[in-house]
């Protein structure tokens, strides 16, 4: 077998094009996110490039030329006031860029970036390495599929693959294969714009999407919250 | 006789406000904790009641307190609520429905240690129960039980509620601390411990939500009564998150020590009709699988680690006889390789190459020879990283290779003769060497 497989590059895409693409023309991504390798397997891009030393690096955005809508200034100055120290508001800030920019795109990151007066760089490597928070513009339904152990025992990988096919390349769904969710009891399950449901059947996925679509609460009889503890000893 | 500690009216409509909690009886512990005791006997308390962090360590959460230097400097609490061992959930149903009692059980633990500023790091993912801990703090402050001068004891307890985004690893004590920093959730290397330099270096006590939801009661019948309960290393009931191949999942509080297979069947109703249980994990993903044949060890922390596994969150995954042992460990393996932080290169490459090979095993390319390899790089990851995340893959991957073994080497032979050459045409003219035919 030697020899015959091609090695595979990884594709780098320059981080001033991802900013651009409309959301329909970015290929719809992998369900299941695996890491992006640079060269020698590395997580980080530039690996085997020199060190541009002339350039330097990007500097905390200018307040004067950085406008930022004033909902979004007051949240993030809200939650950085919360902390012994400011930074910590880093997580919660980038939230709350996400939700008024519908992603962490380059102007998100640049307008908390600004208002924390933090780098630009630093929010961005907070922002690659939490799962909510999305480098890549996306959908505006969340729906996150827990595709762990219990679940997939329980038919979670069948249920991922129906509601790709129900949803088709809708550009305003965000279907993407999640680990533990914590909610195993309601194998399989679903976080649909952060309401729990479960378990959902395969019958239910096109109520569901239907639901999603015009707005209405999803599948309000399987709601997480209804379920009552199953522990014999706790009925009061 | 059964214990109900913590789900004691769970289920009680409105227990998540502030006025059924304490109809109910709460916040008059801590109202008898900051008039009566001096935050030394609460240390004593906790200390006799043998409580062992319920987060997957199993730390003695008295002596955990006692280790916080008497220093003054700003010392720090932090509820572990990240919850992202998969097949946990426990603490979810706590947080949902009695957000009071984990209120409670921090400014306990706050006050024994000194400590003046408490965090709960959430996972994000939680929203409802974020929204429900949120609107409990409120309450809570409004009620003069979190703020300056409680109960007029002259101690401030300040409380935040930090929302994650979604990182399994921001669960390990020193990830969640760079993460509630405000940076990447990367471990910290150990010592120095979060005890003497945690939170912006600050001395800080890190607990589970079970851990200190259960300080109330343990106040509430006193430490040497709670110790009675469970076995003598294993002191206290437990919330077991039953999921998998179960008739009944859900959350159980069992008294420690009663045997596994009366959760798995007696409380969960055991696999569907017609199956029988193949493997089983004690506690959560990251525990060693254990066998049908283990069914009957108590279920506590000694007993589990004498058999070679673990109770960790105290989570039970039931697999059944339907499911092949290599879609389980596949399935493992790509969750670790997920959320491998990247830090240490035996975790960051380890969850890697495990998967490869495991997919190579499905692929029709492996050789019983592959299965050799792969324990060996689970074995070389184990006690060579950081945290213990590594170890997390390599003890389940590596137990499983191990005890089913001939399963795999079916699965390889099965593999290999519905796909030969792993689905490749076979090469008319094969090319030994890399490079020669370019040469
Ligand atoms: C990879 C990893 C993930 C963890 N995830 C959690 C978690 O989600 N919740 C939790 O309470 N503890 C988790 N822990 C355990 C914590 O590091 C820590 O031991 C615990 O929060 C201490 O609290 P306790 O003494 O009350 O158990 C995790 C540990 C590791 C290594
Ligand atoms: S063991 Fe893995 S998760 Fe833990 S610090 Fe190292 S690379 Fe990160
Ligand atoms: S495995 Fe799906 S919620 Fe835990």
């Amino acid at each position: 077998m030697i020899g015959r497989k091609k090695k595979q590059q990884a594709v780098q895409v320059p981080a001033a094009e991802r900013g651009q693409n409309a959301v329909r023309d970015v290929p719809r991504p992998e369900p299941q996110r695996t890491v992006t390798r640079f060269g020698h397997g590395s997580r980080v891009p530039g690996w085997d490039d020199a060190a541009d030393l002339t350039k330097d690096p990007a500097e905390i955005p200018d307040p004067a030329t950085t406008p930022v809508d004033a909902a979004l200034r007051a949240e993030i100055e809200a939650h950085m006031a919360k902390y012994p120290d400011f930074r910590s508001a880093a997580i919660p800030a980038l939230a709350a860029a996400q939700r008024h920019h519908g992603w962490c795109s380059p102007e998100a990151i640049e307008q908390a970036a600004c208002i924390m007066r933090l780098t630009p760089g630093y929010l961005s490597a907070v922002a690659t390495f939490y799962d909510m928070l999305e480098t890549q513009p996306v959908g505006k339904h969340r729906v996150y599929i827990c595709t762990n152990i219990s679940c997939s025992l329980c038919g979670a990988d069948e249920l991922m693959a129906r509601m790709l096919q129900e949803v088709g390349d809708d550009p305003d769904f965000n279907v993407r294969s999640f680990e533990c969710l914590g909610a195993c009891d309601i194998a399989p399950m679903a976080s649909v714009n952060d309401i729990y449901v479960g378990p959902v059947s395969l019958e239910d996925v096109p109520v569901l999407v239907e639901q999603i679509r015009a707005g209405t609460p999803p599948l309000p009889g399987k709601q997480l919250h209804l379920r009552r503890c199953v522990d014999p000893g706790a009925a009061s | 006789m059964s214990h109900t500690i913590l789900f004691e009216n769970i289920d009680e409509p409105g227990l998540n406000t502030i006025d059924v909690y304490r109809r109910r009886g709460g916040y008059e512990q801590l109202r008898r904790v900051l008039s009566t005791m001096a935050p030394e006997q609460v240390t004593e308390e906790l200390m006799a009641s043998g409580l062992r962090g319920r987060g997957g360590a199993g730390f003695p959460s008295g002596k955990k307190i006692s280790f916080i230097p008497k220093v003054n400097v700003d010392k720090y609490l932090v509820c572990n609520a990240d919850e992202s061992e998969p097949g946990t959930f426990k603490d979810r149903e706590l947080m949902q429905k009695s957000p009071h009692m984990l209120l409670e059980g921090m400014v306990i633990a706050a006050y024994a240690a000194g400590a003046t500023k408490s965090f709960i790091y959430i996972r994000g993912e939680y929203v409802e129960q974020a929204d429900i801990i949120d609107a409990a703090i409120v309450q809570a402050r409004e009620a003069g039980f979190i703020g300056e001068n409680i109960l007029g004891s002259g101690f401030d307890l300040s409380l935040v509620l930090h929302r994650g985004a979604g990182a399994y690893i921001c669960g390990e004590e020193t990830g969640l601390l760079d993460s509630l920093e405000g940076k990447r959730g990367n471990p910290r290397l150990k010592p120095p411990f979060p005890a003497n330099q945690g939170l912006y270096q600050g001395p800080t006590v890190i607990n589970n939500v079970e851990t200190l939801a259960t300080m109330p009661h343990i106040i509430a019948m006193g430490g040497a009564e709670y110790a009675k309960i469970g076995t003598e290393t294993s002191a206290g009931t437990k919330l077991v998150s039953v999921s998998g191949n179960v008739r009944n999942p859900g959350n159980y509080e069992i008294e420690l020590g009663i045997p596994s297979r009366e959760i798995i069947f007696g409380l969960a109703g055991g696999p569907p009709e017609g199956r029988e249980v193949k493997l089983w994990f004690p506690g959560g993903s990251s525990s060693p699988v254990l066998e049908p044949k283990d069914l009957d060890l108590p279920y506590d922390f000694g007993s589990l680690q004498e058999a070679g596994s673990m109770l960790g969150s105290g989570a039970i995954i039931v697999v059944d006889d339907s499911v092949p042992v290599v879609d389980v460990a596949l399935k493992l393996a790509k969750f670790y390789r997920h959320e491998s932080c990247g830090k240490c290169t035996p975790c960051r490459e380890g969850t890697r190459w495990t998967v490869s090979m495991l997919e190579r095993v499905d692929s029709g390319l492996a050789t019983p020879m592959d299965l050799d390899i792969m324990a060996s790089v689970q074995e070389q990851i184990i006690g060579n990283c950081l945290c213990v995340l590594g170890d997390a893959m390599a003890m389940p991957i590596g137990s499983m290779v191990k005890k089913f073994r001939a399963e795999f080497e079916s699965h390889i032979e099965e593999a290999r003769l519905r796909n030969p050459y792993g689905g490749a045409e076979p090469d008319p003219d094969p090319v030994l060497i890399q490079g020669a035919a370019s040469a």
